[in-house]
């Protein structure tokens, strides 16, 4: 992600300029303003740093039974996949001819599995689990790939607090990086 | 006799002509339809010197089809749906490109990738919520977005895994590279509608949420929201459809397709992206060496024939006008190359007007087949200079495991029956 400084100093400089340009265009007073309740409610994105992850806790334990009754049904009772993705296993492999991409394997943060998990699972009934259960699946899950113990208990602090075996895996676009000769 | 011997012969000529056309699964069922006039039609009492049947009696009443549907006999071009997915609340569907001309994608045949399935959304009850590091966080209706000064612009959305890198590659021009389409879009500039929230210091990224049942997120650089990115409301003239993002999607001219936000309600500015689902664990490449790329926004130059392409038959020797789409997420399409000799030598093609940024190009390359064997295939050059590379060059720099922006050439074998399949297969 490191950038040379030029090149920061230039993107920095390109914005202010957008930004001037755009703030000096007009304003049309259209819209209302966003109560600080509103964007409570739909503000649940997790930082990687683990900001904005709510209160609340839940154990690798009562994760096992979550993950039964909500999410092996596509993922497998180990998290072994079927109609849903793989979830464990895995690490090592990205480098090979058959690598397998799960959470333990190849996700960087543990904060985009609760966040994600949150959002969009399962797939018959988003949003419908509560943050302990959020918390316990993620638990689960990890405990899975080997990267907390069995009897971990999530919460904000130590959710933020796990480093993902790939957290270093990834590069940023180098392209354009295939030239026709 | 000799009657019976004609009939036989005009039904072999048309079932010919659905076979050519390339909608032999649809010719049946759009004959039964047609009951009595399309056994007319077969017993040749239609052609000169007679009066065909659909001139001695009245057509439809006005009001017949208060939205109008294409012709019976073009019910088989429709979204390419593989039947075989495991499941289809996630999954994609592509535009029959062999089947279209010019460069617009009809509404009903544009891609669609949803990732949770396709919300019906009360226009009256959405909103959307600008956010974060604003002077004045706001939120708007859908009322609101459209007192906003408009604007109207063309411009190709393409899915990231268009087409994938491994075998088994698909037999036609839409299981290829159907993941791209192209409208006309009509909306709002997003950088007006974040003037009116004012920008503050620090803000780097804009994390766009969509309110389907993915709550589908990702991370738009603030440079390209300040620069020819839009909220839409329309496409080609009427409201979006329901599976390209009604009411409201993001539009980000050039980038890969799902950050492009549909159903869109939320944007939250930031200082670093959100690192969400959809731009770690998916939309993310390995290399060889076991790295990932990430953020990786802009769709290469690519190119495609679309006539004459896999699943399609030349009749006959003699003129065939090949043609085909062009498009790059960096610009203009500058020139088209077209081969017809297996890549031994390369021609310009002509480009229709209008060439336009980030929209598909239409080109098109006269052609004398001599009926032979021929391999047929085209190469974009846009207006960076990059041009589309092979895939063989592809896979050199970006290995086996690579999934998503392959931009490769691709050859069409053309054998001496005229028989078109995939030159890679």
């Amino acid at each position: 992600m490191a950038r040379p400084e030029w090149k920061a100093a230039l993107l920095a400089s390109a914005i202010g300029a957008l930004t001037l340009a755009a703030q000096a265009e007009e304003h049309y007073g259209i819209g209302r303003a966003a109560t600080p309740e509103e964007i409570a409610g739909w503000n649940i994105d997790i930082g990687r740093d683990g900001s904005n992850l709510p209160s609340g806790s839940g154990s690798v334990e009562r994760g096992r039974v979550v993950f039964s009754e909500q999410c092996a049904t596509c993922h497998g009772a180990d998290g072994q996949g079927g109609l849903g993705d793989r979830l464990a296993g895995g690490q090592g492999t990205l480098a090979s001819l058959k690598p397998i991409r799960t959470v333990g394997s190849y996700w960087p943060y543990a904060s985009t599995l609760f966040d994600y998990i949150r959002r969009a699972m399962p797939q018959n009934a988003p949003q419908s689990l509560s943050n302990e259960d959020v918390y316990a699946v993620s638990a689960y899950i990890l405990n899975l790939n080997g990267v907390v113990p069995a009897d971990a208990v999530l919460d904000a602090k130590t959710l933020a607090a796990i480093r993902m075996p790939n957290r270093d895996g990834f590069v940023t676009d180098p392209r354009p990086d295939v030239h026709n000769h | 006799m000799g009657e019976q011997t004609t009939d036989k012969g005009m039904r072999e000529a048309s079932r010919r002509r659905f076979l050519q056309a390339g909608t032999a699964l649809v010719g049946g069922s759009a004959v039964a339809g047609l009951g009595g006039a399309a056994a007319l039609a077969e017993s040749g009492s239609n052609l000169p010197p007679n009066v065909p049947e659909w001139m001695k009696a009245p057509g439809d009443p006005m009001g017949s089809q208060p939205y109008g549907t294409p012709s019976v006999y073009e019910k088989g071009i429709v979204k390419n749906i593989s039947k075989t997915l495991p499941q289809y609340i996630s999954a994609s569907g592509r535009t029959p490109l062999q089947e279209l001309d010019g460069i617009i994608t009809p509404n009903g045949l544009f891609y669609e990738r949803h990732h949770g399935g396709v919300p019906t959304i009360d226009p009256a009850q959405h909103r959307l919520m600008l956010h974060g590091m604003v002077d004045r966080p706001l939120v708007f209706s859908m009322d609101d977005i459209r007192r906003f000064p408009s604007q109207s612009r063309i411009h190709f959305i393409e899915c990231s895994g268009n087409p994938v890198y491994t075998k088994p590659y698909g037999k036609t021009a839409s299981d290829l590279v159907g993941l791209v389409s192209c409208a006309e879009w009509t909306g709002v500039p997003l950088k007006t509608v974040l003037n009116e929230a004012g920008l503050q210091q620090g803000a780097r990224w804009i994390v766009a949420e969509g309110a389907d049942a993915a709550a589908l997120t990702r991370s738009i650089p603030i440079e390209k929201c300040l620069d020819d990115a839009m909220l839409v409301y329309s496409q080609n003239g009427e409201r979006l459809r329901p599976q390209q993002g009604y009411p409201l999607r993001l539009l980000l001219p050039g980038f890969e397709g799902n950050m492009n936000v549909k159903w869109l309600r939320r944007l939250k500015v930031v200082a670093e992206p959100a690192y969400s689902r959809e731009e770690t664990s998916k939309y993310t490449d390995l290399m060889p060496d076991g790295t990932s790329r990430e953020f990786t926004f802009y769709m290469e130059a690519k190119s495609i024939i679309t006539r004459p392409s896999g699943g399609q038959k030349l009749a006959e020797p003699g003129f065939h006008e090949i043609t085909g789409l062009a498009w790059s997420g960096r610009g203009k399409i500058a020139r088209v190359e077209v081969s017809v000799d297996d890549g031994k030598t390369w021609q310009d093609a002509q480009l229709q007007e209008p060439v336009l940024t980030r929209a598909l190009t239409r080109f098109r390359f006269p052609w004398h087949w001599d009926g032979k064997p021929a391999v047929v295939q085209s190469r974009a050059v846009d207006e960076t200079g990059y041009v589309q590379p092979t895939l063989a060059e592809l896979l050199a720099v970006r290995g086996p495991n690579h999934f998503y922006h392959n931009n490769a050439i691709w050859p069409w074998r053309i054998d001496a029956n005229g028989e078109v399949t995939n030159g890679q297969a």
